[in-house]
């Protein structure tokens, strides 16, 4: 297989994020409040979150999902409206394992 | 991990890491030790290490299943720093590989320009660098700092501190609510440390002296990597990129394992958010990069990460202390970004060492308020923790300038393009012309260049 073949190039975002060890907690340890995602132009946690876990919806929210969260921070980290994203750690011994970090 | 409290299936059981049971203020049972250190990273663990060496009664509180189960890191592990900490420490420690290459690729489009440094000695005790997988190395530490009489609590968040009269005095956990009280709380809860953003020595959020990590590890066979790298047994290559992020600043890494490698890209979180470029497309263009691309070719993934560092430098280094709290690691913004030096782990290490010392010596003395854990800072002002942050404390500017990382790898490229591309019959160009072509064509004028390269001297020199 050649370095350029986009088959090599291009593994899907599912099976990127398949490679990790996710111990899915029953609570979110993130909430996002999309009445203030509305008035927020920019969305920057869309494009930043590694694990691409926040999605636009059509009336201008945020649909987001955080079983398969890296627990960076990225996303609180970008966001520039209060209230927006509320961060917590995942319960102890749930969340991301990184076996390789 | 043999040492460490496991709190299993039976329920909370923070009484059974080792301290002395009280009630507590609020109701709930509460156990009481020397010291509680937050996070068993490599900062926690050098805390713990130290204060049980002293005879404290220590803590580790690790909200991951093990230690290193949530930790990410870029490239090479300095070992030095242990010399004093675990002597013979290269025998045991789990290393994938010693670097010993190291190369810089300064990239454009489809050109690069390596500096390329290798040496044997890197191979051979005391070493230089390591490459590792941290939730080996971690757990490493931490089972040194369990061995010594420290305990591990694993599965558990520290939610919040308990402060009372100002002073902080323990830490709530998630283990229904279960307090730990203590002389000293040392928070080594990484980048994000919320215990530290609760005591106000850090902003709730900061991403412009954050970078985003980002990383794919790639399995090849050990006989592949030792080929393509040009490496036997244990020796192992880091290579660090710079042009390569599509005018987001940051850079590249590439580096061996055992069997397999890690590549990735290290970016300015502010400036990946207004690109609307997605990290693992970075990654992809690293890993198709012609000067890349052939060190990876035909391997598979085996996993991907992503994880903050923090980056902002000496000058923006927050407070280290409030009272009954000391802070340490990435918690403590510890890790150096300047350029040349890309250094985290060791950072940790040395200042958790110092915390877990200042801290043993507060007890001692009986003050564990800001003042008497002041001798902290002291300390790592004296070593290299801050020593080096102070003497490259400009760096960070002047690598993430917009010359340094959108014109100069480009610039220095085609400078070599001029030297080395035969263009018989046409004469050989002078170096003053080439400089001054590709000055021109990457919009520097040489005075530009001139200032920041005596900028750059004064910085590393």
């Amino acid at each position: 297989m050649s370095a350029t073949d986009p088959a090599w190039r291009g593994i899907s975002f599912e099976d990127r994020m398949a490679t990790v060890d996710f111990r899915v907690g029953e609570r979110a340890h993130i909430t996002v409040d999309s009445d203030v995602c509305r008035s927020c132009t920019t969305k920057a946690c869309v494009t930043a979150c590694p694990a691409n876990l926040f999605a636009p919806t059509a009336n201008g929210g945020i649909l987001f999902n955080y079983e398969e969260c890296f627990e960076c921070g990225t996303c609180y980290m970008v966001c520039d409206h209060d209230g927006a994203i509320t961060w917590t750690y995942p319960d102890g011994g749930q969340g991301v394992v990184f076996h390789h970090g | 991990m043999a040492e460490g409290v496991s709190p299993g299936a039976a329920g909370p059981d923070v009484a059974g890491a080792g301290g002395s049971s009280a009630a507590g203020p609020d109701g709930a049972g509460s156990t009481s030790f020397d010291a509680i250190v937050v996070g068993a990273g490599p900062a926690g663990s050098a805390t713990a290490l130290a204060l049980a060496r002293a005879g404290r009664s220590v803590v580790m509180v690790e909200r991951g299943p093990f230690p290193g189960s949530k930790n990410v890191y870029g490239g090479v592990v300095y070992g030095r720093v242990l010399d004093a900490i675990i002597p013979g420490w290269w025998d045991e420690v789990p290393v994938e590989r010693w670097v010993v290459r190291r190369s810089t690729l300064m990239m454009s489009g489809t050109q690069s320009l390596s500096i390329d440094y290798r040496s044997e000695a890197w191979g051979r005790p005391p070493y230089n660098g390591m490459t590792t997988l941290r939730s080996n190395f971690d757990s490493w530490l931490a089972t040194h700092a369990t061995d010594a009489g420290a305990r591990l609590l694993t599965d558990t968040v520290a939610t919040g501190l308990v402060r009372e009269g100002g002073r902080v005095v323990g830490v709530r956990t998630d283990r229904d609510g279960a307090v730990l009280r203590a002389k000293v709380v040392v928070a080594c809860d990484g980048v994000n440390s919320f215990l530290a953003k609760e005591a106000g020595l850090v902003p709730p959020a900061d991403a412009s002296h954050h970078t985003l990590g980002v990383k794919e590890v790639l399995s090849l066979p050990r006989e592949v990597i030792d080929e393509r790298f040009g490496v036997t047994g244990h020796q192992g290559v880091d290579i660090e990129m710079l042009g390569c992020t599509r005018g987001i600043p940051g850079g590249g890494f590439l580096y061996t394992n055992a069997d397999t490698v890690s590549v990735g890209v290290v970016v300015s979180l502010t400036h990946l958010a207004e690109s609307g470029i997605r990290p693992e497309e970075l990654v992809a263009d690293v890993k198709d990069h012609p000067s890349i691309a052939p060190y990876l070719r035909g391997s598979t993934l085996r996993e991907y990460a992503a994880h903050l560092i923090p980056e902002g430098g000496y000058d923006t280094m927050p407070d280290l202390t409030a009272d009954g709290l000391v802070i340490a690691g990435d918690a403590a913004a510890m890790t150096l970004a300047a350029g040349l030096w890309l250094e985290g782990v060791n950072f940790a290490i040395g200042s958790g060492f110092a915390a877990g010392r200042a801290v043993d010596r507060a007890i001692a003395s009986g003050d564990c308020s800001k003042l008497g854990l002041s001798s902290y800072r002291d300390d790592l002002e004296r070593q290299f923790v801050l020593a080096d942050h102070k003497r490259l404390r400009k760096a960070p500017a002047l690598v993430l300038s917009d010359r340094v990382q959108h014109r100069y790898p480009g610039l220095l490229c085609d400078l070599a393009d001029g030297m080395f591309t035969v263009t018989n019959p046409i004469p050989k160009p002078g170096g003053l012309r080439l400089t001054r072509d590709a000055a021109a064509k990457h919009g520097v004028r040489l005075w530009e260049l001139a200032a920041d390269t005596v900028r750059g001297m004064r910085i590393f020199g």
